[in-house]
């Protein structure tokens, strides 16, 4: 294995012949790194996902995958109410044979894998029954029970409160460093792809784009010219580390809390 | 009646407790095979020849029995004959059928990720009853009638899943089913064509036989129907955990590790097999893969692992009731097809009705 996960190369997609969704992007996801992947709605983020898991075949250029993957969708929605013992058992679709059921070693693996994530006291309920925190974290324990070495997340903290989205924010990191997980998630927080991201790629449109490590590649004038909003760096200390956060500056409401608005009565 | 929902209630959890358990787990299929059994020989008392259960019971075990039947057996010729020569091949028929319809239905609804699909929405019915009456006005042999059903069957499968993909919607199971119900409508009217065209010698068989009945059921039929349903069932249940991971979609399980297309398409090979078996015996039995799967997934949850087995044994008693009861109710002998579809429907619209709001896999 090389140190490149995920190589991408000249890649291009047009659903309609002249129009092309992004074109010419070259990337490349290191093994083990967390990699964010932004851009406004329409972009092609969905798309370029799909071309990255086999879904669909890109209209130009190439993708190298160096590894297993495993996919946690934005919703997951299943129609027949599994136990969340069954959902994360179905991450040992590579290890159990065609004709086979999974084994007493692929339960005990799963279970250890629920333990993991402090979850396996939920291991007989219905995954329906879960909060979306709860789910992503089940999604999570199937990834790695599947023996994965690639985690392609689309908008995993965006039906999560704010709790939840710390948690999954947390377990994308302790994934990617204790377990050597590689994790791509696509986002539209660009301070979380701040917080928790090595790389970044920011999806521009047509053929531009940036890409890079994510403290150079997420500047104000990048998301600027990204979202066609402010967005201002901040950088704070606290127990005694330093951090850096992103923050959209409202045009309207900012002014209107300075008070150089005046509120019109009917 | 209030007090008859609180007591289901009240049991339902348990049952589903011991069914889930790892210990306990297969406690209810092997209730469900005592129950089949039980039911095969109460159904061979039922008709108008009185037959206690003990005698049935005991000509029963002589036929199995390997050796010479003894001198002077403690029952008559006659009651011999009934047993042996009218009602043991029906009831076999009869079992195997819903035994297959039952597995069919739930890897049918599983496959699709719908629970309101059974063989006869996706056109596979209409499809191998098709094949089936086309080779019937054509004189083909019982080999040849199994065979035109199953490749009418699998043409309307692929038909629709054809008909899906031009829609630009590929697997999704609305699609899917729609497209379903238009080919089986398709077929519906070509079976339609070819009544309106046959000779009036044929036509009263043809249509007896449409209607799904298990009247004149001979070693011949069983043969028909048991070595490719028995064989067909065999692979499905080895294949029942793989049906849990295309039930969570296409994307999610290509991404497991699942070849998504070859799976998909073996378990619809093998569930055409089934129908086509089935519908070339005995015509077409609806409702029975529609109902089952759901009466299954109230005892044993969703899981297929224990979901296949437990439809399989509770479709074989749900068409062996049914037909226990067109052969008892009135004089002249209802088709069993008409049973099941005048059962079905209520049952499912009372499923549809309590479902309100929650999973399927709640029921």
């Amino acid at each position: 294995m090389n140190n490149i996960a995920l190589q991408i190369s000249n890649l291009g997609h047009a659903y309609k012949s002249d129009r092309w969704l992004f074109r010419d992007y070259n990337t490349q996801v290191k093994r083990g790194e967390v990699f964010a992947l932004l851009g406004p709605n329409g972009c092609g983020k969905t798309t370029l996902l799909k071309i990255l898991l086999g879904a669909l075949k890109p209209a130009a250029g190439t993708v190298a995958i160096d590894g297993r993957m495993a996919f946690v969708p934005q919703l997951f929605q299943v129609t027949f109410d599994y136990s969340v013992m069954d959902m994360v058992l179905m991450g040992r679709a590579r290890q159990v044979g065609l004709f086979s059921q999974p084994s007493a070693e692929d339960e005990e693996a799963a279970m250890a894998a629920l333990e993991r994530f402090g979850i396996a006291h939920f291991a007989g309920h219905p995954f329906h029954e879960l909060s979306g925190g709860e789910r992503q974290l089940v999604i999570f324990a199937r990834a790695l029970v599947s023996e994965a070495d690639i985690l392609i997340l689309d908008e995993p903290t965006s039906a999560l409160d704010l709790k939840n989205q710390i948690v999954v924010l947390d377990w994308i990191t302790r994934l990617s460093h204790q377990d050597g997980l590689t994790v791509l998630f696509t986002t539209h927080h660009p301070h979380h792809a701040l917080a928790v991201a090595d790389d970044a790629l920011l999806m521009l449109g047509g053929t531009k784009y940036a890409a890079g490590a994510a403290s150079e590649v997420l500047s104000e004038d990048n998301l600027h010219a990204l979202y066609g909003v402010d967005i201002k760096l901040l950088s704070f200390e606290h127990s005694g580390h330093s951090h850096e956060t992103l923050v959209p500056v409202l045009p309207y409401a900012s002014r209107a809390r300075n008070g150089s608005t005046a509120r019109e009565s009917r | 009646m209030a007090e008859i929902t609180l007591a289901v209630k009240s049991v339902l959890p348990t049952v589903r407790e011991a069914a889930f358990s790892r210990r306990h787990g297969w406690a209810l299929p092997m209730l469900l095979s005592v129950g089949v059994l039980l039911a095969m020989l109460a159904s061979l008392c039922i008709g108008s020849y009185p037959m206690p259960f003990l005698q049935a019971a005991r000509i029963v075990a002589h036929l199995a029995w390997p050796f010479p039947l003894p001198a002077n057996p403690p029952w008559s010729v006659k009651e011999q004959t009934v047993v042996q020569v009218v009602r043991l091949p029906r009831v076999l028929l009869a079992t195997i059928a819903g035994l297959g319809l039952g597995v069919s239905g739930t890897a049918l609804q599983g496959l699709l990720r719908n629970p309101l699909v059974d063989p006869n929405i996706v056109g596979v019915s209409s499809g191998a009853a098709f094949g089936g009456i086309m080779a019937m006005l054509w004189d083909f042999s019982p080999v040849g009638i199994i065979g035109a059903a199953f490749c009418g069957g699998m043409l309307a499968m692929m038909l629709t899943f054809g008909l899906a993909k031009l829609s630009h919607a590929g697997s999704d199971s609305m699609i899917l089913i729609l497209s379903g119900v238009f080919v089986g409508a398709f077929f519906l009217s070509l079976i339609e064509f070819v009544k309106f065209v046959s000779p009036d010698s044929k036509l009263p068989t043809m249509i007896y036989w449409l209607l799904g009945t298990f009247v004149g059921a001979d070693a011949k039929k069983i043969a028909m129907i048991a070595i490719p349903t028995l064989i067909a069932t065999s692979i499905l249940m080895c294949l029942r955990w793989r049906i849990n991971l295309l039930s969570l979609g296409d994307l999610d399980a290509k991404t497991l590790g699942v070849n998504v297309r070859g799976l998909r398409w073996l378990v619809i090979a093998l569930v055409s097999l089934i129908v086509a078996s089935q519908v070339a015996v005995s015509g077409v039995v609806a409702w029975v893969g529609l109902v089952v799967p759901h009466i299954a997934r109230m005892f044993v949850g969703p899981d297929h692992r224990r979901l296949l087995p437990t439809g399989a044994l509770l479709g074989a008693l749900f068409v062996l009731i049914l037909d226990d009861i067109a052969r008892a109710l009135v004089h002249a002998e209802v088709p069993v097809g008409v049973f099941t579809a005048l059962v079905g429907t209520p049952v499912v619209c009372f499923l549809l009705w309590k479902s309100q709001g929650k999973g399927w896999g709640r029921e």
